[in-house]
């Protein structure tokens, strides 16, 4: 029997959601070695987002919370998911793949001897726990074994289907971390403004193109489609590269987000193989294009070969009406 | 000041991956090799800063001998020296590499700032950075798109791109940087660099000269698989088919 311990990613107070498709692996780890999970929380002030994770169905919901945890960095963090995995007594630590698990969860598995599984898409069949992940910009498929007493696991949330709130009121329970001396200091955050939902819990995603022309013309083009659909907006990283009225943390890709809403629109994207990586397991594709041997077709449900710049202003006006 | 970059070599990010007829690795068969993008960013960002403070950069490659041509092309571009651990790619996992990367780092001495890629191409773990960090006991900035180090080289400013937006965090020196794409354009190196180069050294160490007696992975490829292939649909004609069959075949409006 072992234990698994879920961290939970949060932002300003707020649960993210991936932290529900973590727990969905942890369940299905379970599943093969028996016992159950437990929740972690380490932040300054994070009372709120511990007790909205009591539903969950966690052995405890284990909390750190201090002024030294209030920003985000890598060596007290480090400190404080180690005191949490040891009260815990975990074998397997989970958390999400967002830059935050990226950067946290390696620096963790060297601290506790861990394996380390980056990026985790799932588990393999059979009674083992063996961990899948994709290599090579999603062209290859691992199938890899943790050979160490603790494991620790990255997981890619758009492969996860989010756990169910259970009922029940999972007890909190406080763990003391000592975040040590740090060799590092937060300075500033430059976020992103958007009223748009996040890309990675969106159900519908837009993305734009270098053919989009500029900056400018990206969000005219884009905004309104976007917002016929309630959808969130992405980029290539042509596009985030090029303009810099477009944010860097709008890239869909190997090297940005990687996304599976139910309807990704394409418009202007070519589909060079590192931006399929991050957008090819949505449900439905929809690509516009003009060139039609992009190679983006060779992923969509449905094409349509037509100039952008036409076509939008007429899919937007048809699409809202189609909604209702 | 010195500053190690940990170089690596990947098949051709944009070649067609293939993987052998029984499945269990890719097919290296007259693939051609390159530099890790993200490592010509960790390498150029090195070099930026020894343009700036006076700093030795170092190329350290953990890779057979058939690695030496991609150290070439680092050295080509402005590394002093370079070292390469001899390890076989098949006798690594990312935890290895940063133990290796760590080992060099203590051998060397006096290093100030150990930069490597965000992550490789190939394996896509975006791991060992963090891993060397720790193992070192040293501040961590990964996913780094703009790096400046103060004049005493005491402390890194480095913005991270992170969800949501940018992060600037200050390190102090010695520490660990991982490059994100945007760093930097890695430069084009010139025929006169390139003759340069082949006279530079290579120092090859093996894992005894290291002091690494723990080989053991923890980390183990079971089996490699080409991941279903999504079908490609249809095309529409108009807008008006896209609408109608999005409403009633696909069911998402
Ligand atoms: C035939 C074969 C079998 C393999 N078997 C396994 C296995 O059983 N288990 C397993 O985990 N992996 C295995 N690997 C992959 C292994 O060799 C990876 O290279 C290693 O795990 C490092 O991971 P990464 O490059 O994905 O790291 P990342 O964390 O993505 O790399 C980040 C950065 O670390 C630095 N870096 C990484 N590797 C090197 C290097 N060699 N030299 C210099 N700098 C480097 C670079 O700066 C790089 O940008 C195998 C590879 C082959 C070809
Ligand atoms: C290491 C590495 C990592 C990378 N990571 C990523 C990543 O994470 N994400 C990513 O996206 N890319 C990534 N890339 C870049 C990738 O290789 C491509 O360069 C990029 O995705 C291309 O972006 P694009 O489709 O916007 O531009 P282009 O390839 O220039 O395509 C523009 C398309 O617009 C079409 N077009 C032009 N005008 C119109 C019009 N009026 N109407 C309709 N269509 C039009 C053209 O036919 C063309 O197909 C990476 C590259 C490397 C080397």
């Amino acid at each position: 029997m072992s234990n698994i311990l879920v961290i939970a990613e949060h932002h300003a107070g707020a649960l993210k959601k991936g932290t529900l498709a973590a727990i969905t692996l942890a369940k299905q780890i379970a599943a093969k070695v028996g016992g159950g999970f437990d929740l972690g929380v380490v932040g300054g002030g994070v009372a709120g987002v511990a007790a909205e994770l009591q539903g969950y169905g966690a052995g405890s919901v284990f909390v750190v919370d201090g002024p030294a945890f209030a920003d985000y960095l890598a060596q007290p963090y480090t400190k404080a998911v180690v005191a949490l995995a040891d009260k815990a007594g975990a074998s397997y630590v989970i958390s999400t793949a967002g830059t935050t698990g990226k950067d946290l969860l390696p620096r963790v598995a060297a601290a506790l001897g861990a394996g380390m599984v980056a990026d985790c898409v799932g588990l393999a069949e059979g009674d083992e726990v063996l961990f899948q992940r994709p290599m090579y910009a999603g062209n290859v498929m691992a199938t890899v074994r943790s050979k160490t007493a603790k494991t620790v696991v990255s997981v890619r949330t758009s492969d996860f289907d989010v756990a169910a709130a259970t009922g029940g009121q999972s007890p909190i329970v406080s763990v003391a971390a000592d975040g040590g001396e740090v060799a590092a200091r937060f300075v500033s955050f430059d976020a992103t403004e958007s009223e748009r939902p996040e890309l990675t819990e969106a159900d519908v995603i837009v993305t734009g193109g270098r053919g989009l022309k500029d900056g400018p013309t990206f969000w005219n083009m884009m905004n309104p489609l976007a917002d016929a659909l309630g959808a969130a907006i992405g980029a290539t990283r042509a596009v985030v590269d090029s303009w810099e009225e477009v944010p860097n943390d709008m890239q869909i890709g190997q090297t940005g987000k990687v996304v599976a809403p139910k309807l990704y629109i394409a418009v202007a994207v070519s589909g060079a193989i590192q931006h399929l990586a991050g957008m090819k397991n949505s449900k439905t594709i929809v690509a516009i294009n003009k060139d039609a041997d992009a190679p983006i077709f060779q992923v969509a449900d449905y094409g349509l070969v037509a100039d952008a710049f036409k076509t939008l202003p007429e899919l937007t006006e048809k699409l809202k009406a189609a909604r209702g | 000041m010195k500053v190690l970059v940990a170089f690596k070599r990947v098949i051709d990010p944009d070649a067609r991956i293939k993987l052998t007829a029984d499945g269990s690795a890719v097919n290296t068969e007259s693939v051609e090799y390159k530099a890790n993008p993200f490592c010509e960013n960790a390498l150029e960002a090195a070099l930026q800063i020894a343009e700036e403070h006076d700093a030795e950069v170092v190329i350290v490659t953990i890779g057979g001998d058939d690695t030496d041509q991609t150290i070439r092309a680092g050295l080509a571009m402005g590394a002093a020296r370079a070292i390469r651990v001899e390890v076989e790619d098949q006798d690594l996992d990312s935890d290895l590499a940063a133990r290796i990367l760590a080992a060099v780092y203590k051998e060397e001495g006096d290093v100030d700032l150990f930069i490597l890629g965000k992550q490789a191409v190939d394996g896509d773990n975006n791991q060992v950075g963090q891993l060397l960090a720790e193992y070192l006991g040293l501040p961590q900035a990964c996913f780094a798109s703009a790096i400046t180090i103060d004049e005493d080289a005491s402390e890194a400013v480095v913005t991270r791109e992170v969800d949501g937006g940018l992060e600037t965090i200050a390190i102090t020196l010695p520490g660990v940087i991982t490059a994100d794409l945007r760093l930097n354009t890695p430069r084009y190196a010139k025929l006169p660099d390139i003759m340069k180069a082949r006279r530079k050294t290579i120092a090859v160490m093996d894992l005894d000269d290291l002091g690494v007696d723990d080989t053991a992975l923890k980390i183990e490829v079971v089996r490699l698989e080409e991941p279903p292939k999504r079908q490609a649909g249809a095309l529409v004609e108009s807008v008006d088919e896209l609408v109608a069959k999005l409403k009633n075949e696909a069911r998402v409006l």
